[in-house]
């Protein structure tokens, strides 16, 4: 369901990602709409060729300030697509593009490698799902800002630390814990300090993915409203991963529910919640209730 | 004035797949409001009155039909084509949904739900405080109650606030799905009050309420729905 098109800060175009070649079988039996033929897939596996078709013909578009939530089974292709968009992956196929990017005209799988890292580091944050990925456990809590910052080109050392303090102070980061490494720190406390990480350079976009998952329910409750404080008073552009409708329920405008790699519906979060249309959807939804 | 809504032909169905089954819940509705004007629906439970409403504030896909809105920001629309960028901007700034339900975000006090819905509506931050005050007093809320947790309010409590919070942005067309339901005679009568004021006071309104004596003398039409379709009219 893609609607106007001027003005969205991100707009991606199916994009697709394989983990393996592909075969004729495989290849061609896809794109065939959305429940008649799978073609030899099963699931998102090819048994021909063990290809893992992780992301077939994905498209969204989000816009300025707008939550966007993506919801899925466990291996439905959440994360992958979160790491195409933040290239820690290689996406196989498809575009995207960003609003703040060359107004919006450049697909960025296609820009330099050095054009990639500037936007990586300035117009996207990301907090992914494990804090190990995200984090160095063995650097301070403020180190770990600092080498975003860096990144970014900041070399002034006070500036830096100053700009650290204040994120950290914004996750509720108690001073006094500042120094110490995320080693250290419950998992709700890496989780906010990848947030303040991801916020560092002031990004038009973050990315966020299963942030609350494996936390207490007393920490998401913390960590959710922080990314609804961050939403109202920043004005971030997000897309939320989660296989947890509470957690997009409470947070996104508009919801795609995504099943072995392919979006099977979207729409207004509240339409997917109490009329959704696709056999899947309803099936996840009336678990929930 | 004008027509403020028009609903043309409206009808809608669900599909439950994995239950094999399909549900006719309206059919063939034409309603239209004149602006200012107090339309209420009555019905017996099942007879597809809130699948009206929501196919209106879009919580429902639509199927088949028209619902034609004239908006402030985009003139005359209709709601079952608008995007859901669309739908979004009008839910932000000119309708408004009320229904016996608080959607209640955990640990944000009554004081700070308004608030936030003002400046959702792109109200300045720094009249925040002294508009969600107002609407809070003007909606009969005990001062009390302002900076508590709503999760612990009772039934009127929490509409009254839910009223607050939507009214805070002014919307131009509020739907009200059965606010009265569950209330006690005493409470009942304050949102009867309530809305009476909120009619003086210009507000378009589609009500359904589920009793007939409550929207007499405050609704200025009454329909009674059967079956998925809405029946005659009877009111002034
Ligand atoms: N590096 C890889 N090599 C091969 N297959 C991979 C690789 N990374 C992911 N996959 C596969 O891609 C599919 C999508 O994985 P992904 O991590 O995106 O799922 P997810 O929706 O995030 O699931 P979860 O909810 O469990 O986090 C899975 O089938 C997974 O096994
Ligand atoms: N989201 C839904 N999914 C499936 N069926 C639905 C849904 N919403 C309503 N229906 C069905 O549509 C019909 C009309 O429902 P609706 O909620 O509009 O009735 P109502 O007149 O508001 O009833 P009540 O007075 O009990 O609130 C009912 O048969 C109901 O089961
Ligand atoms: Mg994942
Ligand atoms: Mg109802
Ligand atoms: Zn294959």
């Amino acid at each position: 369901m893609i609607q106007q098109q001027a003005g969205a800060l991100l707009k991606v175009r199916n994009l697709t990602k394989r983990f393996g070649d592909g075969c004729p079988q495989c290849l061609e039996g896809l794109g065939t709409g959305n429940d008649a033929e799978e073609g030899p897939l099963h699931h998102n596996y090819c048994p021909i060729c063990g290809t893992v078709h992780a992301l077939r013909d994905i498209s969204l578009d989000l816009w300025p300030g707008e939550i966007l939530g993506i919801v899925g089974e466990s291996g439905s292709g959440k994360s992958t697509l979160m790491r195409c968009l933040y290239f820690d992956q290689e996406a196989t196929e498809g575009e995207f593009f960003l609003d703040p990017f060359d107004g919006g005209k450049a697909n960025v799988l296609k820009v330099s490698a050095q054009a990639r890292r500037a936007i990586r580091h300035t117009l996207l944050g990301m907090v992914y799902q494990n804090p190990v990925m995200g984090l160095r456990m063995n650097y301070s809590a403020v180190a770990n800002i600092a080498e975003k910052l860096i990144a970014a080109g900041s070399r002034n050392v006070g500036t830096m630390t100053a700009r650290a303090s204040e994120l950290l102070d914004q996750v509720n980061i108690p001073l006094r814990r500042m120094g110490e490494s995320p080693s250290r720190f419950s998992g709700g406390m890496q989780q906010r300090v990848q947030i303040a990480k991801a916020l560092s350079n002031r990004p038009p976009l973050l990315l966020l993915d299963e942030i609350t998952t494996g936390l207490d329910l007393s920490v998401q409750a913390k960590v959710l409203d922080l990314v609804r404080q961050l939403q109202a008073d920043l004005g971030i552009g997000m897309l939320v991963v989660s296989h947890d409708l509470g957690v997009i329920r409470m947070l996104a405008d508009r919801t795609l529910v995504m099943l072995n790699g392919r979006v099977v519906e979207s729409g207004l979060t509240d339409q997917i919640l109490e009329d959704p249309q696709d056999p899947y959807t309803q099936d996840l939804v009336h678990s929930l209730l | 004035m004008g027509v403020l809504l028009e609903i043309q032909n409206l009808s809608k169905a669900f599909t439950l797949h994995n239950l094999g089954r399909h549900i006719k819940a309206c059919q063939n509705i034409d309603l239209s409001l004149q602006s200012g004007e107090f339309v209420g629906i009555t019905g017996k439970s099942g007879s597809g009155k809130s699948t009206i409403l929501k196919l209106v504030w879009r919580s429902y896909l639509p199927q088949t039909g028209s619902v034609f809105y004239e908006s402030s920001e985009f003139g005359r629309l209709d709601l079952n084509q608008a995007s859901e960028r669309t739908i979004l901007h009008l839910r932000r700034y000119e309708l408004g949904y009320v229904s016996q339900f608080l959607n209640v975000i955990p640990r944000t006090t009554a004081r700070r739900l308004v608030e936030q819905a003002w400046m959702e509506h792109g109200g300045a931050p720094n009249q925040a405080p002294v508009e969600a005050e107002r609407m809070l007093g003007h909606f009969d809320l005990d001062r009390e109650l302002w900076d508590s947790y709503p999760n612990t309010f009772s039934g009127g409590e929490k509409l009254r606030l839910n009223i607050a919070r939507t009214m805070v942005k002014r919307p131009r067309l509020l739907l009200l799905d059965e606010p009265t339901a569950s209330l006690d005679q005493g409470s009942k009568e304050k949102v009867r009050i309530l809305l009476d004021r909120l009619k003086q006071e210009g507000t378009t309104m589609l009500g359904i309420f589920h009793d007939l004596e409550f929207m007499q003398g405050l609704c200025d039409r009454e329909y009674q729905m059967a079956q998925g379709a809405l029946g005659a009219s009877y009111g002034q």
